[in-house]
């Protein structure tokens, strides 16, 4: 088990760098010169002359990339162009903002898709396992930064019952748990969480059917087992591969959050990227892809470990 | 007295000459483990494994689930490559320079495998099948045809109903019959049969092997029939191979081998073999435990752990085969026949 | 029949008898396949839907009443049915049936092409990784995990951030997102085949490698490979829109489903209902491909 778990480290470490070097020579697949990536394009000779030293790009590629990589270990992603602050600053409050957004759609597309997913699993083939099937297509299939958009359009624009935009009052970087804020919350929540509703409703649906035409399962309820036990059953041996999901489908909205705060407003990393885009901000850009890249594969090593440690078949001598 | 080797000298035998040799063939395959993957162990799946097959005969091959009946035969054809030893088509060495090539073997030895669903590509009609083999070695694709139907006459299913059909729509034994019909149409002269009957119906099993016999005798084949199942290697072998745990244990003809078996395994086999006749009761004590693991197999003779005749020397002796000068056919790796091998049952030096 | 009772017949007739027992021609693989999906009629429909869209993205320029870049500062934001604008205006008077219909081709394109080319790329790559097997196989693998290791949106973003904007960018962009999985099921896909018996009866008869992969491989792996990345088109052409909807797809003033979503944002609050209208072509689009995909794959998976 041990052995396993170290097995599965070693094998994430050249694909955590792989990753790096890939982020790397992003900036040097963009047309037109690096440097002009990291400074600002009024900037006086002396400083320019500086920052090229600062940065090494008079140095050797591969040189430059342990440069870089070095300095991003500590924290260190530089400057943002944009702002001037420098980069960490700027991507924490980000990033926790995204955490708050992400954390909650997941947990609200998991309910809906372990409840929609068990239903159909368990009413295989009639008109209810049809009903939540179509819902879970539906959810895979739905532009999600459109959904958001036709949301705003019902609660905030015909409604008004529902804020379009933003956080709250206070701002990006004020975040408390109360009823002003939680209205914020609602609609790019719901938003979010429709893919990974679906998502999981299809696993669900798979697993909790698969198990139930098994044949231990006639055995059990031959033997007069009671609904409810047997749908303990189910759910003990479906956890396993639901939580991997749902681990997986939290890292994928960590990362693919970007279009539906682009939609609200919401101030995370998706919308600082995009706003990094735009402004050229190469190293905030770099730096916010680096972290939730390389967040997304710890996650999956997370979820590799804890699956093999709870489903006894995949445990190895 | 000598010990006679593994290799019987032709002009002894009343048969015909020797179309297969092999020799000293060895297979392991690597077991990893630990954190790097490193391979930690050896399965010895085939060790020092010699026998011949004559021209025209039947060779049985038989032995519990993991002896290596099936990697031998894998090895034979080549489709894995062996970690030692030789195998002679007609007196050449295959896949050696100045020898056979490996393709040039595979015109004269053809296999037919045990799973009849897997064995044929399911995106392919019958026809195809068949006529795959031809084509590759340089017939026209009209006389692969033709030769396809003629081949699925001679298997016994109705060549217009069944040329373009698909694996799905057959029976297993009609399954069989196509994976025979393949076999046959490269012309081979030997055909390697492993558990070819093993996985279909009884009745079924029937028929396919009195199919077999025929095609033996309307070709000219010879065959290797590897097999779990006795009785049915009984019926269909001329010669019978024992194997057990990666070892050839006893050799020699069905009626010797089954009349009067030498070696402790083959006479346990035997006698747990069910039959209706209350004459054939057996008094040989009963074969006891598992199989010992093939990572680590017992030293010396490998039987040892199950055998109740087990003495000191066949933990430190690798019993080689050896055959009395009496019956230079029949072949029993047992220190209990080898004079002087220091077995209290053994004859004097 | 069941297999176990075409067994049992077998078995029970001589040998004589035994070819006549199925009287029905043979049909093929493909022919099956069909039986199956003409049977399916969520499936028909969905596809009837896929071939109305597709066909009237291509026939834009027929069926559209108006010139999709003609502008008017007048005509802006017209409301659904008004003046002669059967669904309305766009922001700069241009209107919006023409401009959707016209945005069809770019979408779809957007949408299908880098499907296409992820199936050339990493079906090869997968097909070599899966049937050579050992260092080339890690080697191509663990790179394909690289970019396996990137969540796809956040992928195509980098991507197309570093690039920029326009199609030809987009379009590379999600290539590269869609190759690693395509990559690795044609990898798995092809592992298992290689080790069934008649890849082997196939070898063993002779046949070069190259021989053995292309009648026997190829046609078994493609079937799945396939059907997998049918599924992906859905996806791709959210993803497509997406990109455009940030601005990093096609640039204006281009009619194309994601960038109109763009465009039209700021204009919810006045012209609500039109501003919403290409998320709905996205959303047909998308949801008609993954339920045609899905019918598909259940009618090629039957058990054979």
């Amino acid at each position: 088990m041990i052995a396993y778990i170290v097995r599965r480290i070693l094998y994430v470490i050249p694909i955590a760098l792989g990753v790096t070097v890939f982020i790397f020579s992003l900036v040097h697949l963009a047309p037109g010169d690096p440097l002009s990536a990291v400074v600002a394009p009024d900037a006086p000779k002396e400083v320019v002359e500086q920052l090229k030293r600062d940065y090494g790009f008079d140095k050797p590629l591969p040189l430059q990339y342990v440069i870089w990589l070095g300095r991003a270990v500590t924290g260190d992603f530089g400057i943002s162009v944009a702002t001037g602050r420098d980069v960490t600053s700027e991507l924490g409050p980000a990033i926790l903002n995204t955490m708050l957004l992400a954390v909650a759609a997941t947990l609200v597309g998991f309910s809906f898709g372990c409840l929609l997913g068990g239903i159909a699993g368990y009413f295989q083939g009639r008109s209810l396992d049809k009903l939540a099937t179509g819902i879970a297509v539906a959810g895979i299939s739905v532009p999600h930064y459109w959904l958001g958009l036709v949301l705003v359009i019902i609660f905030s624009v015909e409604l008004n019952a529902l804020p379009a935009m933003g956080m709250g009052p206070g701002g990006s970087r004020a975040w408390a748990w109360d009823a002003a804020h939680m209205r914020h919350l609602i609609l790019p929540v719901i938003t979010l969480s429709v893919i990974p509703m679906g998502i999981i409703t299809r696993t669900v649906r798979a697993t909790v059917a698969e198990i139930r035409n098994q044949e231990f399962v006639q055995a059990l309820e031959a033997k007069g087992l009671r609904k409810h036990q047997v749908l303990r059953h189910i759910a003990k041996n479906a956890a396993p591969t639901v939580l991997a999901v749902m681990g997986l489908q939290l890292g994928y909205l960590l990362g693919g959050s970007i279009l539906v705060e682009t939609v609200f407003s919401w101030p995370g990393t998706g919308f600082l990227m995009n706003d990094a885009i735009f402004r050229r901000d190469i190293p905030l850009l770099q730096g916010a892809i680096l972290v939730l890249a390389l967040f997304f594969v710890a996650l999956n090593l997370l979820v590799d470990v804890v699956q093999t440690a709870i489903d006894p078949r995949m445990r190895r001598n | 007295m000598s010990i006679t080797t593994s290799v019987p000298n032709p002009s002894s035998a009343s048969r015909d000459q020797v179309i297969l040799e092999v020799r000293g063939l060895r297979k392991y395959f690597p077991v990893r483990g630990g954190v790097l993957n490193r391979q930690v162990a050896a399965v010895q799946a085939v060790d020092d494994v010699s026998f011949t097959v004559r021209r025209g005969e039947t060779l049985g091959i038989v032995g519990e689930s993991g002896c290596g009946k099936s990697t031998t035969a894998r090895l034979l054809i080549r489709l894995l490559e062996p970690d030692d030893g030789s195998v002679l088509f007609d007196g050449q060495i295959v896949g050696a320079a100045g020898g056979i090539s490996v393709r040039g073997m595979r015109r004269h030895m053809q296999m037919v495998f045990q799973d009849s669903y897997s064995s044929l590509n399911p995106r392919l009609p019958v026809e195809e099948t068949i006529a795959f083999g031809p084509m590759v070695h340089g017939t026209g694709r009209s006389e692969a045809r033709r030769r396809a139907r003629d081949l699925l006459a001679k298997v016994g299913l109705e060549p217009d109903l069944f040329i373009r059909r698909y694996p799905h729509e057959l029976s297993g034994g009609q399954r069989q019959r196509i994976n025979i019909a393949r076999a046959l149409a490269l012309e081979p002269r030997i055909v390697l049969l492993d558990e070819a009957v093993s996985a279909l119906d009884k009745s079924v099993e029937a028929q396919v092997l009195n199919l077999l016999i025929d095609l033996k005798g309307d070709f000219d084949l010879t065959y290797v029939f590897i097999s779990h199942d006795l009785n049915v290697v009984q019926y269909v072998s001329d010669r019978v191979l024992v194997m057990y745990l990666g070892k050839v244990v006893e050799i020699g003809d069905v009626e010797a081998v089954y009349g009067n078996p030498h070696h402790p395994y083959t006479r346990a086999l035997l006698s747990a073999m069910p039959s209706m006749d209350p004459d054939r009761r057996s008094h040989e004590p009963p074969l006891t435990g598992d199989p010992p693991n093939l990572i680590n197999p017992p030293s010396g003779c490998r039987f040892r752990t199950r055998c109740v005749y087990a003495e000191s020397v066949c933990a430190t002796k690798v019993p080689e085969l050896y055959a009395e000068p009496a019956e230079t056919d029949h072949q029993t790796a047992c220190h209990m026949m080898i004079p002087g091998s220091g077995h209290s049952a053994a004859p004097a030096a | 029949m069941s297999q176990s009772a075409i067994d049992r017949a077998d078995a029970a007739t001589p040998p004589e008898v035994d070819a006549a027992q199925v009287a029905l021609v043979s049909r093929g693989y493909w022919s099956s396949v069909l039986q199956r999906v003409w049977r399916d009629k969520v499936t028909i429909a969905c596809g009837l839907v896929v071939l109305l869209i597709v066909l009237s993205a291509v026939f834009a320029g027929l069926l559209a009443p108006f010139d999709p870049y003609k502008t008017s500062m007048i005509q802006r934001l017209k409301p659904i049915g008004d003046g002669g604008f059967i669904l309305g205006t766009d922001e700069l008077g241009r209107d919006m049936l023409s401009r959707l219909l016209h945005g069809g081709r770019l979408s779809l394109f957007m949408g299908i092409t880098p499907v296409i080319n992820a199936l050339i790329i990493g079906g090869l790559l997968g097909v070599v990784a899966g049937f050579v097997g050992g260092r080339i196989n890690m080697a191509i693998m663990r790179t394909v995990d690289v970019f396996y290791a990137f969540p796809s949106v956040l992928l195509a973003i980098a991507i197309s951030g570093a690039l920029g904007a326009g199609l030809v960018n987009a379009i590379v962009s999600l290539t590269v997102v869609f190759v690693p999985p395509i990559a690795r099921v044609t990898e798995s896909v092809t592992t298992q085949v290689r080790t069934l018996d008649y890849v082997e009866a196939a070898r063993a008869s002779g046949a070069r490698t190259f021989t053995v992969i292309r009648v026997h491989v190829l046609s078994n792996v493609l079937g799945p490979v396939f059907i997998y990345a049918t599924s992906l088109i859905s996806v791709s052409i959210i993803l497509a829109a997406g990109l455009s909807f940030l601005g990093l797809g096609v640039e204006p003033p281009e009619a194309e489903w994601g960038l109109m979503l763009n465009t039209l944002r700021q204009s919810i609050w006045v012209s609500p209902w039109v501003s919403a209208l290409p998320g709905v072509m996205i959303f047909a689009t998308s949801l008609s491909f993954n339920l045609l995909s899905d019918g598909l794959r259940s009618a090629m998976d039957v058990r054979l």
